[in-house]
């Protein structure tokens, strides 16, 4: 192995990708060779690095010298300015939002540095394409330990010792529920991850399949030994192409090391792991759908119980953890359940990760321990709001998620303090609102998506989530009444109460929690038929400050040229007026004036 | 490939974990800089690397970490390399050859003694991004 003096670590998720990472990786390949330093310096692609509104990222190591948002035409400059004669480019670097010098390490950086990485341990620092640099970071040592060492009962006692609960959303605790699955009887037991990431603005699970492929690979084999299955699956929706194709690779590779498959280790143990393509139906997330989708049937819900542990997968116990849940136990294997238990808070141990999306500054994916306020993670992880505009929610969960307002910034991330705010830890993905987003929009967009995923198998869900829709759109169409208020309490906590599966379990919780800490929003809707954050246009009435519009605009013309609807009046050089008969709210005038003369109201 | 056993397994493990040491931020015994200015360059900073790079994979000395920096601002002492053990000051080397650099190598970065011929001052410039 020839031995280099520095390891370019490209970004290849997803998000990287698409900015073109590897053509960049190309672009050094080629710069590198040119400068002769191929036997010194080598490009690896690795997993998500997190920091996805920064890339294209690069981290060269052993440095940790970060570079950002490269471009191909970047490279030529950066490989012989740093690789050949050593002077990191401080032009490519992070610079920190209201500081003008850069910060060169990736360590430095704020993002990073309340980070604590278990199930995103090996990110951005192993190819995921590779089993030996998984290895090389104690992969597969947790396997072994078990195989040599521990008893299926005592892997249980170690899970349930360490306190880790599913990372997927409902939050219960992993080894009770292999210890259930151990118990059930039946020949052939089997074990699934669960991949089927749906929510909007959720990316968690596909940036861990993507940066550490193996990490599933050994959590679940260690889970089937503990349980006594033989056959696993991994159940991943086909929008992910880019997890897909690295968990078909890692599977391969895991098959000729003799690491799945017969006789594993030779102590044995037989346990083999396909993967199973989703079609992206948003209700094969939920369990009895993902196994009825498996078995080639409709992916619809079952009533529970029976729960997949006892009669799951051709009615076999079947024991179904979430990616990340997955993710975290070879390390508590490894490295112990006092030393897991040691992070997070009393009821919700370790770490969890996130996705932040929405009107955020430093969008992207972070691992955080349990008990870190949702404050912490928008304003010091992921730096404040875009365009440091005024926070006015984050909604937590998802789809089946509840908004919570900024007095609730303050609240520890755990399963029971968000429970408790209505809202439920979800898989993980945080949706950030400014100013600028209307509750009452943002409710009946996402209720929108749940009607649209819901399987259309049980009443309740499918005609109640309808129903409330039907009433959501028109509150933000400005005809709602006082009594649709009611009616929409009356029929949430009656889909709640009622739905099959847990789809239609949660779908009720955006409109709950908005109702409950944005109420002045929905009244002013229905009585003053205005949208306070001017997002539902068909309530806004444009005008044009004509004072404005001539001393600042000179009378610019831009609105009446761009008005589709021949609403506005005046000529260049002049004032401009909206005639608002005809004037069809769509907001471009407002959106083309350079000079802030049309006001919206 | 034949399939692993545990002790293959911890072979291999062994075998593949010097590849991701730098990537690591680990700990380091030892810190070669190679001045590569175009000055450095010009004067066959190149030939330096390459024998220091040899050096480390002949020793497998991965708890070296080899880096380059640009003009020390002594162009007519070019090349040079500048030695720095954990804890220790560090030391610059000029008016190097491959040979040299071995030497160096060998004697100072993996035997803990100065190379006092070739050595030019100990202490470094103040340096920050």
């Amino acid at each position: 192995m020839a031995s280099y003096r520095l390891n370019i670590m490209i970004c290849a998720g997803t998000g990287c990708v698409s900015n073109r990472a590897f053509q960049i990786r190309e672009a050094f390949d080629k710069e590198i060779r040119k400068n002769s330093l191929e036997k010194e310096v080598l490009t690896v692609m690795t997993g998500c690095n997190g920091f996805c509104a920064a890339g294209p990222i690069v981290i060269v190591q052993p440095e940790g010298i970060f570079y950002q948002k490269l471009t191909v035409k970047d490279i030529p400059f950066l490989v012989e300015e740093h690789f050949l004669k050593g002077r990191p480019v401080k032009k490519f670097m992070y610079t920190p939002p209201k500081e003008t010098e850069p910060i060169p390490k990736m360590n430095d950086i704020s993002f990073f540095q309340k980070q604590v990485l278990i199930a995103l341990r090996n990110k951005g620092i192993i190819d995921p394409e590779a089993i030996d640099d998984y290895i090389a970071r104690d992969g597969y040592a947790a396997l072994s330990k078990i195989l040599s060492k521990m008893k299926p009962q005592d892997v249980i006692a170690e899970i349930k010792k360490s306190g880790l609960r599913g990372r997927g959303g409902g939050g219960f605790p992993t080894g009770l529920k292999w210890e259930l699955a151990r118990k059930a009887e039946g020949e052939q037991k089997y074990v699934i991850c669960n991949a089927d990431e749906g929510d909007p603005g959720a990316f968690m699970d596909r940036s861990i399949v993507e940066a550490d492929p193996h990490t599933i690979l050994e959590g679940m084999t260690i889970g089937a030994y503990a349980i006594g299955a033989s056959k696993g699956f991994v159940y991943v929706r086909s929008e992910y192409p880019l997890a897909v194709e690295r968990m078909h690779n890692a599977i391969a590779q895991s098959k000729e090391y003799g690491l799945l498959g017969d006789n594993i280790l030779e102590s044995g143990f037989n346990f083999d792991v396909d993967v199973i393509q989703g079609a992206g139906v948003f209700v094969c997330g939920e369990e009895t759908s993902m196994i009825a989708s498996i078995e080639g049937k409709i992916g619809e819900p079952k009533p529970r119980p029976p729960y997949p542990v006892e009669k799951g997968l051709w009615g076999s116990p079947t024991n179904i953890n979430n990616v990340e849940t997955w993710a975290n136990v070879p390390a508590i294997i490894l490295r112990g359940s006092d030393w897991f238990s040691k992070i997070g808070t009393k009821t919700s141990k370790g770490t969890k990760v996130f996705s932040v999306a929405g009107k955020i500054k430093d969008a992207g994916l972070v691992e955080v321990p349990m008990g870190l306020t949702l404050g912490e993670i928008i304003y010091d992880v992921a730096g404040g709001i875009h365009s440091d505009k005024k926070f006015k929610a984050v909604l937590i969960g998802g789809p089946s998620g509840g908004c919570l307002p900024a007095d609730c910034l303050g609240l520890p991330v755990d399963y029971e303090s968000l429970t408790k705010a209505g809202a439920m830890m979800g898989s993980g993905g945080l949706v950030v609102a400014d100013e600028d987003n209307c509750m009452v929009e943002m409710a009946r967009y996402f209720l929108n998506f749940t009607k649209d995923e819901s399987c259309g198998k049980c009443t309740p869900c499918r005609e109640g989530n309808a129903a409330m829709l039907d009433i959501l759109t028109r509150i933000t169409q400005g005809e709602g009444t006082m009594e649709d208020l009611d009616l929409l309490e009356d029929l949430a906590h009656a889909i709640k109460d009622t739905a099959l599966c847990g789809l239609g379990n949660t779908a009720p919780n955006p409109v709950l929690t908005t109702l409950r800490y944005f109420r002045d929003e929905y009244i002013a809707h229905i009585k003053d038929k205005k949208c306070p954050a001017h997002e539902c246009r068909q309530l806004n009435t444009y005008t044009i400050d004509e004072e404005r519009c001539v001393s600042e605009g000179h009378g610019c013309d831009v609105c009446r040229r761009n008005c589709a609807y021949d609403a506005i009046m005046g000529e260049k050089g002049k004032a401009h007026r909206i005639n608002q008969d005809k004037c069809a709210k769509c907001g471009v005038c407002y959106e083309v004036c350079k000079f802030a003369a049309v006001k919206v109201d | 490939m034949p399939k692993l056993t545990l002790k293959d397994l911890q072979k291999k493990r062994e075998e593949v974990k010097k590849s991701v040491i730098l990537r690591e931020g680990g700990d380091y015994k030892a810190k070669v800089t190679v001045h590569m200015g175009t000055c450095g360059i010009a004067a066959g900073a190149r030939k330096i690397m390459d024998s220091l790079l040899a050096e480390v994979e002949k020793f497998d000395a991965r708890d070296v970490l080899v880096t380059t920096s640009g003009c020390a601002g002594l162009c007519s002492r070019e090349p040079m390399a500048t030695v720095e053990l954990v804890g220790k000051a560090p030391v610059k080397y000029v008016d190097l050859d491959a040979e040299k650099m071995k030497k160096i190598f060998e004697e100072h970065v993996q035997g803990g003694n100065i190379v006092t011929e070739y050595a030019l001052a100990y202490g470094s410039e103040k340096t920050s991004y």
